[in-house]
């Protein structure tokens, strides 16, 4: 009972940070699309001069080769975390662990795949 | 002699009528688009509700005497507009700029012009973030700074250092050494989500050297572009 009562605060108290996650559709239209396109498929905006084409999200193959946690790191720590571009820059102050952790969930969306496999 | 005196009064009325009274200004025009007090934008949302960038730290910002010249020739200093969100399309190759929607600033007459650019530079909500930033005057080539700019740093994905070279998201940087205090653009770069938290410019945890010479490079290309000076 002592137990279900704490559970019962601690599920009051958490509740405001759930509500207060940006949808992971709005973080990746502010912060992805000027790179990764409108359709996410790497045309973004900016990369007429750049030395690296940005990712392309909806590239099932691609994408497959990446796992959930790698994903979750090149956004949270940028390209150079990963052994990849400087230009993908490091997103860990602006987005939070679970706005991030929704955002590896939206690109598998975009994919149409899971790590290893195309759906 | 009374009429001697009426002409005085009513000159001293116009020369009243015609002074400049940039706080005025600021309230029944600027603040139509612009933020004049208050806080940054705290939630995605609300930085989506903004027509234009924030100005209740604009002495803490801009060079007081490039806000003279340039509000009375206003050219555009963001490609994409101020959320560039608002302004895409999609195009053939690439999403591009739909330049129909951009709208251009207001110009101003020079004696608005100049006393709207003092009354800015009154505006000082972030003189603590201005304080922790410590610059040495000195320079770099363009060559070096280009390196730790776009080879280091990648911040030429989104920003422009001559005009058509670069990304277009962020504010052009081939001005910014005339536009900017050098504080600014320092502090800027070390916090940017402390300008602005939700701002799509990321924080890409510089060293105090790097930001150093960048700050020294967009001042090194600032004097080697005409355009830089209003």
């Amino acid at each position: 009972m002592r137990n279900l009562k704490y559970t019962l605060l601690a599920l009051l108290f958490a509740a405001p940070v759930t509500y207060a996650k940006t949808p992971a559709s709005d973080n990746y239209a502010l912060y992805c699309v000027q790179c990764h396109g409108l359709s996410g498929n790497g045309k973004g905006v900016n990369i007429r001069d750049m030395s690296v084409q940005p990712r392309d999200h909806t590239d099932a193959k691609a994408m497959a080769g990446r796992s959930d946690a790698e994903i979750f790191k090149v956004i949270k720590e940028g390209g150079l975390a990963i052994d990849k571009s400087v230009q993908m820059p490091p997103w860990g102050d602006v987005l939070s662990d679970a706005e991030i952790t929704d955002l590896v969930a939206y690109l598998r969306t975009l994919c149409q795949c899971v790590y290893g496999a195309s759906k | 002699m009374r009429a001697l005196f009426r002409i005085l009064s009513l000159l001293s009325i116009g020369v009243l009528a015609h002074a400049a009274d940039g706080d005025a200004i600021l309230r029944a025009d600027c603040a139509q688009c612009h933020a004049l007090s208050g806080s940054a934008a705290g939630t995605l949302e609300a930085l989506r509700a903004r027509k234009a960038p924030d100005l209740f730290y604009a002495g803490n910002k801009f060079r007081r005497e490039w806000l003279g010249k340039w509000l009375q020739k206003p050219a555009r200093l963001r490609p994409t507009g101020f959320i560039y969100l608002d302004y895409l399309k999609k195009g053939e190759k690439a999403d591009i700029v739909d330049a129909a929607s951009l709208t251009p600033h207001p110009a101003l007459a020079s004696a608005e012009a100049n006393a709207v650019a003092d009354a800015l530079m009154k505006l000082r909500t972030h003189d603590d973030l201005i304080a922790k930033e410590k610059l040495e005057p000195g320079t770099i080539s363009r060559a070096m700074g280009e390196m730790v700019f776009d080879k280091f740093s990648g911040c030429l994905a989104c920003h422009l250092i001559e005009p058509e070279y670069g990304g277009v998201t962020g504010p052009e940087l081939y001005t910014a050494g005339a536009r900017l205090q050098a504080e600014y653009i320092a502090s800027l770069i070390r916090a940017p989500h402390a300008w602005q938290p939700k701002t799509w410019m990321p924080n890409k945890h510089l060293s105090d050297a790097n930001i150093v010479k960048i700050v020294r490079y967009l001042d090194t290309l600032a004097k080697e572009n005409a355009r830089a000076q209003p």
